[in-house]
């Protein structure tokens, strides 16, 4: 395992450099930047719908709020769009304590509704909401007036901010998973009735969960529209957003540490090509493949694709290792 | 006079959203089973209502009734397909099942039919009635009387024969069910086919007066747990009730203040219900 991780880093550290030889490696350093970003968005929605178990399916609200805030803060004060971070962290935590407070009491579907009504609500206020853009959205610096502004022409630069975040990211959903709470989630997300029953505070660590999930997926959208410079309602609050988040992490593995990395390592490149292959009709055959893939896992695999691997390969190997030893 | 016209009008689009929520009533009262793709359903009751128009000439009546026994096909054949298998699975699987679904569901119809916004292409009912001053459209009067009709039928179904009594003998406790000699599988078929053949016929009577794109699931899909969770959780009366004061409030909210607000009036409505009251109105805590 520990191996395993070096190897793991190494690749991740060393990919720009990596494709730099090869004739598009703009183009592959972008993608890899994009492979990273959706990795982040998708473990920060891991921690709540994957360890405790609380499907969200309207995770758009955190991603759009933390993709507004930095572009307004520039739009109406010419403050350095970094300076909205945090503040959209902030804000992104005040929603999820006003959902999670009441919905997090009852079971999960509840959940599951409540997350995507309150998604479709802030679209359309923000839609109409003209200081927030309304329908065409806010845009970003044309221009870098300094370092700060965090505009770079090169792809790989955004691509290492990221690689910073996810590391961080994944070093805390690490340390969670070993520590009580990881525990307490876990707990709550095979059984809800029997973890209290054993005196695990359900409703307080659903709570926690989401707030943690809600400053990563913020943090996300913060960094989709630092490095794209513009956000509309659609690409910041649209139900696809909170689709891609939730098929990302499920499709790797659900609740586990490097199924949202694994997921986005295959869709990110499959949602490129097929709006390559198929041009801007791409956009609809894309999510139909997002529709098929999310119901052939709901059916056959919930685990994802880790878990498969898991009990298919891993046995295998497992196989050969003790053949080998009782040679 | 336009206030009540307003009204009017309200009671009876809420009809509708009686007819098609009172399926999503029916499955979580069976199955405790949230399905997402119950706008997705809606919406395709619409096309096929649009289908059987343009392609055979159907009236309101035929593409209807091909629009409720399509999407009974279809849902008994999600449930035989798919939902058999995820009920007895983690939550995850419930949720991302319907959720896929209605994912594949909405862009298959944007691939097929194209992203437009589509009419039907004559307009049928069209004329106007004037009760004492107040006027309405014929299409309005019909759509909201059957749908009222065919809501209060569902209930009826459920409570007065004993297909309904085999449905809600599965619902209480399945094995139970299956030693009396009812087959769980085949009832449960049944409320998913019924389901979503009022998803289907509630699309096809909307599609005579507005104009639709596949799209629309969404909306549909929220008002419906609006309107479920006003009613109380499996309540096919509650959820009739509730479908007429959704109407209401959308149709005074867009009067009164523009219709932007009739959405997130109702939306945030939800919102403030799962805050202060989630078993719904009728409902039993």
């Amino acid at each position: 395992m520990r191996r395993g991780t070096f190897a793991l880093s190494a690749a991740l550290l060393l990919y720009p450099w990596l494709v730099s030889g090869t004739g598009s490696s703009a183009f592959l350093q972008d993608m890899g930047a994009n492979v990273l970003l959706a990795a982040v968005g998708a473990a920060a929605w891991n921690i709540v719908g994957g360890y405790a178990g609380q499907i969200s399916v309207g995770h758009a609200m955190f991603f759009g709020t933390g993709a507004y805030l930095p572009l307004l803060v520039f739009h109406h004060w010419q403050l350095p769009p970094v300076v909205g971070v945090p503040a959209g962290i902030a804000v992104s935590l005040v929603i999820a304590v006003l959902i999670g407070f009441p919905t997090l009491r009852l079971l999960g579907h509840y959940f599951s509704m409540a997350t995507i009504a309150v998604a479709e609500l802030l679209r359309i206020i923000v839609s109409n909401w003209d200081f927030a853009g309304a329908a065409i959205g806010v845009q970003g610096p044309a221009t870098s007036r300094g370092w700060w502004d965090l505009i770079f022409r090169s792809a790989v630069p955004y691509y290492y901010i990221f690689l910073a975040v996810l590391a961080l990211l994944l070093f805390v959903a690490w340390q969670m998973q070993r520590s009580r709470i990881g525990y307490y989630l876990r707990s709550i997300r095979a059984g809800e009735r029997a973890a209290r029953s054993l005196g695990v505070p359900v409703r307080r660590y659903k709570l926690y969960a989401l707030m943690l999930s809600a400053t990563f997926t913020s943090l996300a959208g913060s960094l989709y529209a630092l490095k794209t410079g513009f956000i509309d309602p659609e690409s910041g609050l649209g139900i696809l957003v909170s689709v891609q988040l939730v098929i990302t992490a499920a499709l790797g593995g659900a609740g586990t540490l490097l199924g949202p990395l694994l997921g986005a390592v295959i869709l990110v490149p499959l949602q490129t090509a097929t709006n390559t292959w198929f041009g801007g009709g791409g956009t609809g055959l894309t999510y139909i493949i997002y529709g098929g893939i999310i119901v052939l896992i709901a059916r056959f695999e919930p685990g994802g694709l880790l878990e498969l691997w898991h009990r298919h390969i891993t046995p295998r190997f497992n196989r050969r290792a003790q053949a080998g030893d009782a040679a | 006079m336009i206030l009540v016209q307003v009204i009017v009008g309200g009671l009876l689009l809420g009809a509708v959203y009686a007819l098609f929520s009172s399926g999503l009533t029916l499955i979580w009262g069976m199955m405790n089973f949230i399905n997402f793709a119950h706008g997705e359903f809606v919406m395709i009751g619409m096309y096929l209502a649009y289908l059987v128009a343009v392609a055979f000439h159907g009236g309101p009546f035929a593409f209807s009734l091909a629009a409720a026994a399509g999407l009974f096909v279809l849902g008994a054949a999600i449930y035989f397909g798919l939902i058999r298998a995820v009920m007895r699975g983690p939550m995850l699987a419930q949720i991302l099942s319907t959720f896929g679904l209605a994912l594949l569901l909405r862009y298959a119809a944007f691939w097929i039919f194209s992203p437009n916004v589509v009419t039907l292409p004559h307009s049928y009912l069209s004329g106007m009635i004037n009760l004492h001053g107040i006027l309405i459209r014929e299409s309005q009067l019909v759509v909201g009387a059957a749908a009222a009709a065919l809501t209060i039928g569902m209930h009826l179904l459920l409570t007065r024969t004993a297909i309904g009594s085999q449905l809600l003998a599965v619902a209480e406790d399945r094995n139970a069910a299956m030693l009396m000699g009812i087959r769980p599988d085949r009832m449960q078929a049944l409320a998913w086919g019924l389901s979503a053949a009022s998803a289907g016929i509630a699309g096809a009577l909307m599609a005579i007066s507005f104009p639709f794109s596949p799209e629309v699931g969404g909306t549909f899909a929220l008002i419906a747990f609006v309107v479920v969770t006003l009613g109380g959780f499996g309540s096919v009366p509650g959820a009739l009730l509730a479908g007429l004061v959704v109407g209401l409030i959308q149709a005074l909210s867009a009067y009164y203040f523009g219709p932007i607000y009739k959405d997130i009036i109702v939306y945030g409505l939800f919102v403030a219900l799962l805050w202060f009251r989630p078993q719904g109105l009728l409902g039993k805590a």
